[in-house]
C-alpha cells in the first residue's frame, strides 16, 4: 500500500515536472468564423511544437478592445498574442507596446503578402503584427433583381448608378429594398461606411491643421446622398442595422444591393445560409465625382505585446497561423472557400481558390485599389481608411456616428447631424491638443 | 353585488399580475427558444415563435467549443466565496449598527454606500495596477476578493435592516442569562435573523454570479467564469444569435434553478419586518 502511495506520488510530481516543462500561450482573439476554425486546427500546431501548449480567450470584439488595452497599456502580461485590428497597429507600436515581429519563421515570406495590407501594419518598414485576415469593401447586389429591374451596374459604379438601380429594385410590397447600409452607431459600424463614402465624395475629416472639416459642402453632399437614399430604397430601421443585420437581410432575399466589407462575399455566396447564393454580382465600392474609392481596409493581425515572456514561442505560433502553409492546411480540411482571404498574393493566383471563391478577384481589385496613406482626394494629416488612425477616433467615431444615426433615424436633419459632429469634434481636437 | 365586484377585481389582478409576470419573464423565454433556432431563423424576420425546425445543434457547438465546467466551476466558487466571506465580515458589522447604535453610524452606513456610487471603470487601471503587481491577475482569489468588497456594502445594509427589526430586548434576556458576544450572535440573533441572512446571501450570489465588469477585465483563461463564456459567443462579422443564446441559457441555469428552488426564502426575507 505505501509502495503503491509512494509510486503513484512520484508519477504524479515527474507528471508536474513535464508540465512545467510546456511553455502555455494565452490567445486573445475575437469570434470570427477564421479565428473559430484556427482553433480547431491547431492540433497541426501543437503536434509540431510539443513543448508549446495554448489557451485561448474569446471575446466580444469591443470587450477584446478594452480588455487588451488596459493589459498592454499597464504591461499586465495577461497575453502573449493578441488580435488586434489595422486600427491598433500603427497606433500601439508608436508607443512601444508590440514587439517587431523578427523572429518569424524562415519560410513566411513577407513579400508575399498584399502591399497594402503589409503597409498598414508596418511601422518604418518593420513588420509589428501579421494579418491573419483582410478586408476592403466592395458592392455587393442581387444580379437577378437587377435584370428584372432592367437595370446593370458597372463594374466601377458611382453612386448615382447604385442610386438609380436601387430605386428601380426596391418594391415594398414584397418587402425588397433596394439598398442596405450600415446605420448602427459606432466607429466601427456606421461610421466605417460613411467615411469611406465621404472618401468617395471628396471629403474628408480634417484639414492638414486638424481643422474638422463637416461644414463643408463635400460632407453635406455626402450625408444627404445617404440619408435621402435609404429613406426611398432603404429598410425600415435601418439606423439600427450594423454589419450582421444587412448580412441576415441580404441573405433572406430581402436586399437589391448591399454595399459591405469584402469578407462577406463567402457569408451570402454560402449556399448553407443563404438563399440568395447563387444570384450576388459584385463591383468595386462606388466613386462619388472623384476618383476615390472609399479606401476601405480592414485586417484581423496577431501581434505580441511587449509584455510576454515567451517571445519565441509566440512568434513560432505567429507564423504557423498566418504562413502559406496553414493556407493549405485549411484548404484540405475545410475547402478552398473556407481559407481565411486578403492577406497573401499567392492565394489569389491560386487557380483552385479562383474556383473555390468567385469573388476573388473583386476582393483582390478592391483590397488593392485602397491606399490608408492617402486616403482622401485633397490633403490629410492622417491615415487610414474607413476610420482615422488617431487614439481619439474610437471616441469620436462613435460619437460623430450618433448624430449620423439620428439623421437617418429621422430625429435631426442633416444640417443639424453635421453642425454637432463640427462641435463635438472641435471640442474634442481642441482639448486633445491638435488644434493650437 | 359586494361580492362579484370582488371577484371580477379578483380576475383583472391576476391577469394583470399574469401578463406583468409574463412580460417579465418573455426576455429568458425569447433566448431558450431562441437557442434551438437555426442562426438563420433566429434573426428572421417576423420572428417565428415556436414553430420552427428544433435543432440541438448550437448546444453541441457550444459543448465542443469551450469548456463549459471550467467557467462553471469558477462562477461557483467565486460567487459563493465571495457571498460567504462578506457575510462573515458583515453580520458583526450589522450587529453593532443595529444594537450598538452611535452618533454616525448612519453616516458610516452612507459612507460604505458611497462607494457604490462610483463608476466601476473609473478605478480599473490602479485596481489593475495592484492586482499585477500581487499576482492576482487571473486568479479566482482575486475575483473572489474584488467581489467580496464590491458587495459588501449591499450585504451591510441588507443585514442592518432585517437586524433593526429583532427586538434588542431578547439580546438583553440572552445577556442578562450570561451569554458571551458570540454566543448571542450565534445563538440567538443569527437563528431569529436567517430569512434575512439567507435572503442576504441568495441575492449577492445572484449578484456575484452576474457580475460582468470585473469579472471579464481581471481574467483572461484560468479564472474567467460564466459571463467571459457568454461574451466568448458574440460575432462583429457572421450571425451568432442562436449559439449565443445557447451560451446564455447554459449560464443562467443554474442560478435560475437556485433561484425557483430557494424562491418562498427569498421572499419571505424581502419582506422580512413589512408588517409588525
Amino acid at each position: 500500500m505505501l509502495t503503491r502511495t509512494l509510486l503513484l506520488g512520484a508519477a504524479s510530481v515527474l507528471a508536474m515536472a513535464s508540465f512545467a516543462n510546456a511553455e502555455t500561450l494565452t490567445i486573445a482573439t475575437v469570434n470570427n468564423g477564421d479565428m473559430v476554425r484556427m482553433q480547431k486546427l491547431t492540433d497541426d500546431f501543437t503536434k509540431k511544437n510539443p513543448d508549446i501548449k495554448l489557451e485561448w480567450v474569446t471575446l466580444e470584439e469591443n470587450v477584446l478592445r478594452q480588455r487588451v488595452t488596459t493589459d498592454i497599456a499597464t504591461k499586465g502580461g495577461q497575453y502573449d498574442i493578441m488580435t488586434i485590428g489595422t486600427y491598433e497597429v500603427p497606433i500601439w507600436a508608436k508607443q512601444g507596446w508590440l514587439l517587431p515581429l523578427d523572429g518569424l519563421a524562415k519560410d513566411y515570406d513577407k513579400d508575399d503578402l498584399l502591399p497594402a495590407i503589409r503597409d498598414a501594419v508596418s511601422v518604418d518598414g518593420k513588420l509589428y503584427a501579421s494579418p491573419f485576415y483582410g478586408e476592403s469593401a466592395m458592392v455587393m447586389y442581387r444580379k437577378d433583381l437587377a435584370e428584372k429591374a432592367g437595370v446593370t451596374i458597372p463594374e466601377k459604379p458611382t453612386w448615382d448608378q447604385i442610386a438609380e438601380a436601387a430605386k428601380k429594385m426596391t418594391d415594398k410590397s414584397t418587402e425588397t429594398y433596394g439598398i442596405c447600409l450600415r446605420g448602427k452607431a459606432g466607429w466601427g459600424e456606421n461610421m466605417a461606411l460613411l467615411t469611406a463614402t465621404a472618401n468617395s465624395f471628396g471629403a474628408r475629416w480634417f484639414d492638414e491643421k486638424w481643422h474638422p472639416q463637416f461644414d463643408q459642402p463635400e460632407w453635406k453632399h455626402a450625408l444627404k446622398f445617404y440619408v435621402d437614399l435609404m429613406k426611398e430604397a432603404g429598410p425600415p430601421g435601418a439606423s439600427s442595422n450594423g454589419f450582421n443585420e444587412n448580412l441576415a437581410l441580404f441573405q433572406t432575399g430581402k436586399c437589391g444591393i448591399w454595399i459591405d466589407a469584402t469578407v462577406a462575399a463567402s457569408f451570402v455566396t454560402n449556399p448553407k445560409e443563404s438563399k440568395v447564393a447563387d444570384k450576388v454580382g459584385y463591383a468595386l465600392f462606388p466613386t462619388g465625382g472623384v476618383e476615390n474609392h472609399g479606401n476601405w481596409l480592414w485586417a484581423w493581425n496577431l501581434g505580441v505585446p511587449a509584455g510576454t515572456k515567451k517571445a519565441e514561442a509566440a512568434q513560432k505560433f505567429v507564423s504557423w497561423a498566418t504562413d502559406k502553409a496553414y493556407t493549405e492546411l485549411v484548404a484540405a480540411k475545410e475547402g478552398w472557400a473556407n481559407v481565411p482571404p486578403g492577406t497573401r498574393s499567392s492565394l489569389y493566383a491560386n487557380p483552385e481558390y479562383q474556383k473555390a471563391a468567385p469573388f476573388a478577384k473583386i476582393t483582390l481589385d478592391a483590397m488593392t485599389a485602397a491606399n490608408t496613406s492617402k486616403p482622401t482626394i485633397k490633403p490629410v494629416p492622417y491615415t487610414g481608411g474607413q476610420f482615422v488612425a488617431i487614439p481619439e477616433f474610437q471616441g469620436l467615431g462613435t460619437a460623430v456616428g450618433q448624430q449620423f444615426s439620428a439623421a437617418l433615424a429621422g430625429s435631426m436633419t442633416v444640417d443639424q447631424a453635421l453642425q454637432g459632429a463640427q462641435a463635438l469634434t472641435t471640442r474634442e481636437m481642441t482639448k486633445g491638443g491638435y488644434i493650437k | 353585488m359586494a361580492r362579484s365586484t370582488t371577484t371580477r377585481s379578483k380576475i383583472i389582478f391576476t391577469v394583470i399580475g399574469w401578463t406583468i409576470g409574463f412580460l417579465i419573464f418573455f426576455p429568458i423565454l425569447w433566448t431558450f427558444l431562441t437557442s434551438f433556432k437555426s442562426e438563420g431563423t433566429a434573426i428572421a424576420t417576423p420572428p417565428q415563435f415556436l414553430f420552427f425546425d428544433w435543432t440541438l445543434e448550437n448546444y453541441h457547438e457550444v459543448q465542443s467549443r469551450s469548456d463549459y465546467f471550467k467557467h462553471f466551476t469558477n462562477s461557483v466558487v467565486i460567487s459563493v466565496g465571495s457571498t460567504l466571506i462578506g457575510l462573515a465580515l458583515a453580520i458583526p458589522a450589522a450587529w453593532a449598527m443595529a444594537f450598538s447604535p452611535t452618533k454616525r453610524t448612519k453616516d458610516i452606513l452612507m459612507w460604505m454606500l458611497s462607494t457604490k456610487m462610483m463608476p466601476a471603470v473609473g478605478v480599473l487601471v490602479p485596481l489593475y495596477l495592484i492586482f499585477r503587481d500581487w499576482g492576482l491577475l487571473d486568479t479566482r482569489l482575486g475575483l473572489v476578493a474584488v467581489l467580496t468588497m464590491i458587495n459588501l456594502p449591499i450585504i451591510v445594509w441588507m443585514l442592518y435592516t432585517y437586524f433593526k427589526e429583532i427586538p434588542g430586548e431578547i439580546l438583553e434576556a440572552a445577556r442578562m442569562d450570561g451569554a458571551s458576544l458570540m454566543k448571542e450572535i450565534v445563538y440567538v440573533l443569527t437563528p431569529m435573523a436567517v430569512p434575512g441572512i439567507a435572503s442576504t446571501m441568495l441575492l449577492n450570489i445572484i449578484l456575484a454570479w452576474n457580475e460582468a465588469f470585473w469579472t471579464l477585465n481581471l481574467t483572461a483563461a484560468n479564472a474567467a467564469p460564466l459571463t467571459a463564456f457568454i461574451a466568448s459567443y458574440s460575432s462583429p462579422e457572421g450571425l451568432f444569435w442562436a449559439k449565443l443564446s445557447a451560451a446564455s441559457t447554459m449560464a443562467i441555469a443554474p442560478i435560475l434553478i437556485m433561484g425557483w428552488f430557494s424562491q418562498k426564502q427569498l421572499v419571505r426575507g424581502l419582506t422580512f419586518g413589512a408588517v409588525k
